[in-house]
């Protein structure tokens, strides 16, 4: 015997299966391609991280052009030190070769920055030097090379 | 009277047996379902990247070396376009000195980018010393787990970065992370945070922030290469986590950390 099947049950199986295959329409179509490849994100946005420029260059694309800085360096406490460190981002200078685009910071409160004194720093991490007794009104850099700062220049 | 009372207990028996083998063979039905479901990739939010091939990046500081220079934090911000007024940072040094009467102090000027200044004298000091801060890059990241639109992710190679394009600027991530690592960019309008600089890994390159460090105070390495040199660090100092009660699965290390550090 047929077994009795209401009209509304038919109707409503009709309403649900639009509203399923639209959500699953939708979802379809505002889920970007690659979410969820690696996780609940979009895969993707790695790579947008990859197309920003770089602007330090590393010492390494330095010493192509100023091996006597190297050389230098080398022999003294600041070998460890990276240009870029005191210089600033190198990425535009090293391909322009413009003065403009690279720092020379002069001045002691920039030597300061690592060498004043200060009761945090290790004493056997960075020399020490009490500002407001050595030296008073002089530029670090006119006695001391910063490439080589103990080869004095007077 | 005792006879219908054992056959209503027969009735109850039975019944409860039958509801027991219908839940039992239903849980089995959607256990194995769901391994089916999950080994053929269609549950995409179960999907675990275990890509052994890709490194799994690590940062250890070394505060015995920090000199408090700020050329980490000045770095990041040229490298990254971060805003240079102070209150947006993704890298910068804090000062804490412990006082003789047990109180801390810290200062962080604008991110310690300007330099370090004492300003509690000599003889009141019980120690002092500098702490770099910067994202932990938690393998369990607070942050990544409150986003709201899946904007914030753990990369396969262990990086917790944030899709430009996806984030809403709802600031949840801002308040969830214990470490203050995150703002709002003031243009962009949408979370910004450390990237370890993602785009220099991508070129073998350093990030910003080490390529500069005067003192080699801080590394990153790969924690699967055990013969490493980061690994190699961790194996031969002391090393901590900030907050580790908060099982945030932080994998930026600290050696000498001390106790005051928060």
């Amino acid at each position: 015997m047929k077994r009795y099947i209401p009209p509304q049950i038919p109707r409503l199986a009709l309403a649900f299966a639009i509203v399923i295959s639209l959500f699953l329409v939708l979802r379809h179509l505002l889920i970007p391609d690659t979410f969820g490849k690696y996780g609940p994100y979009r895969a993707a946005s790695m790579d947008d991280y990859s197309t920003i420029e770089i602007h330090y260059a590393g010492q390494q694309a330095c010493f192509e052009c100023h091996q006597d800085i190297e050389d230098l360096k080398a022999l003294d406490v600041h070998s460890g030190i990276h240009c870029e460190t005191c210089h600033g981002p190198g990425q535009k200078h090293s391909t322009s070769a413009e003065a403009a685009d690279i720092l020379k910071p002069t001045g002691r409160e920039f030597c300061g920055n690592c060498h004043m004194m200060n009761a945090a720093r290790q004493k056997d991490a960075v020399l020490q030097v009490d500002l407001t007794k050595h030296n008073i009104g002089k530029n670090c850099t006119e006695c001391h090379n910063p490439h080589q700062p103990w080869e004095m220049k007077k | 009277m005792s006879q219908s009372a054992s056959t209503m207990g027969n009735e109850k028996i039975g019944s409860s047996r039958r509801k027991f083998l219908k839940s039992a063979v239903t849980l089995a039905g959607a256990t194995i379902g769901y391994t089916w479901l999950k080994s053929s990739q269609i549950l995409i939010f179960a999907a675990e990247p275990k890509d052994e091939t890709l490194p799994w990046y690590g940062i250890a500081i070394d505060i015995e070396k920090c000199i408090g220079c700020g050329s980490c934090a000045k770095a990041c911000k040229n490298e990254n376009d971060v805003p240079k007024e102070p209150f947006f940072f993704r890298n910068w040094v804090e000062q804490y000195t412990v006082k003789n009467d047990g109180t801390v102090d810290i200062v962080s000027p604008n991110g310690g980018i300007d330099g370090f200044v004492q300003r509690v004298p000599d003889e009141d000091i019980f120690k002092s010393f500098f702490l770099p801060k910067m994202c932990n890059h938690c393998a369990k990241s607070p942050c990544e787990q409150v986003c709201p639109v899946g904007a914030t992710f753990l990369s396969p190679e262990g990086v917790v970065l944030v899709d430009e394009k996806y984030c809403i600027g709802c600031r949840y991530c801002v308040q969830a992370c214990p470490y203050g690592c995150r703002f709002i960019h003031p243009v962009k309008k949408v979370a910004n945070k450390c990237t370890l600089c993602y785009h220099r890994l991508k070129k073998n390159l350093a990030p910003a922030c080490m390529e500069v460090c005067p003192t080699g105070a801080r590394m990153y390495g790969n924690l699967r290469d055990k013969q490493g040199p980061l690994v190699k660090f961790l194996k031969e100092h002391t090393t901590q986590v900030l907050r580790p009660n908060l099982n945030t699965g932080a994998k930026l290390y600290y050696n000498a950390l001390s106790s005051e550090a928060r």
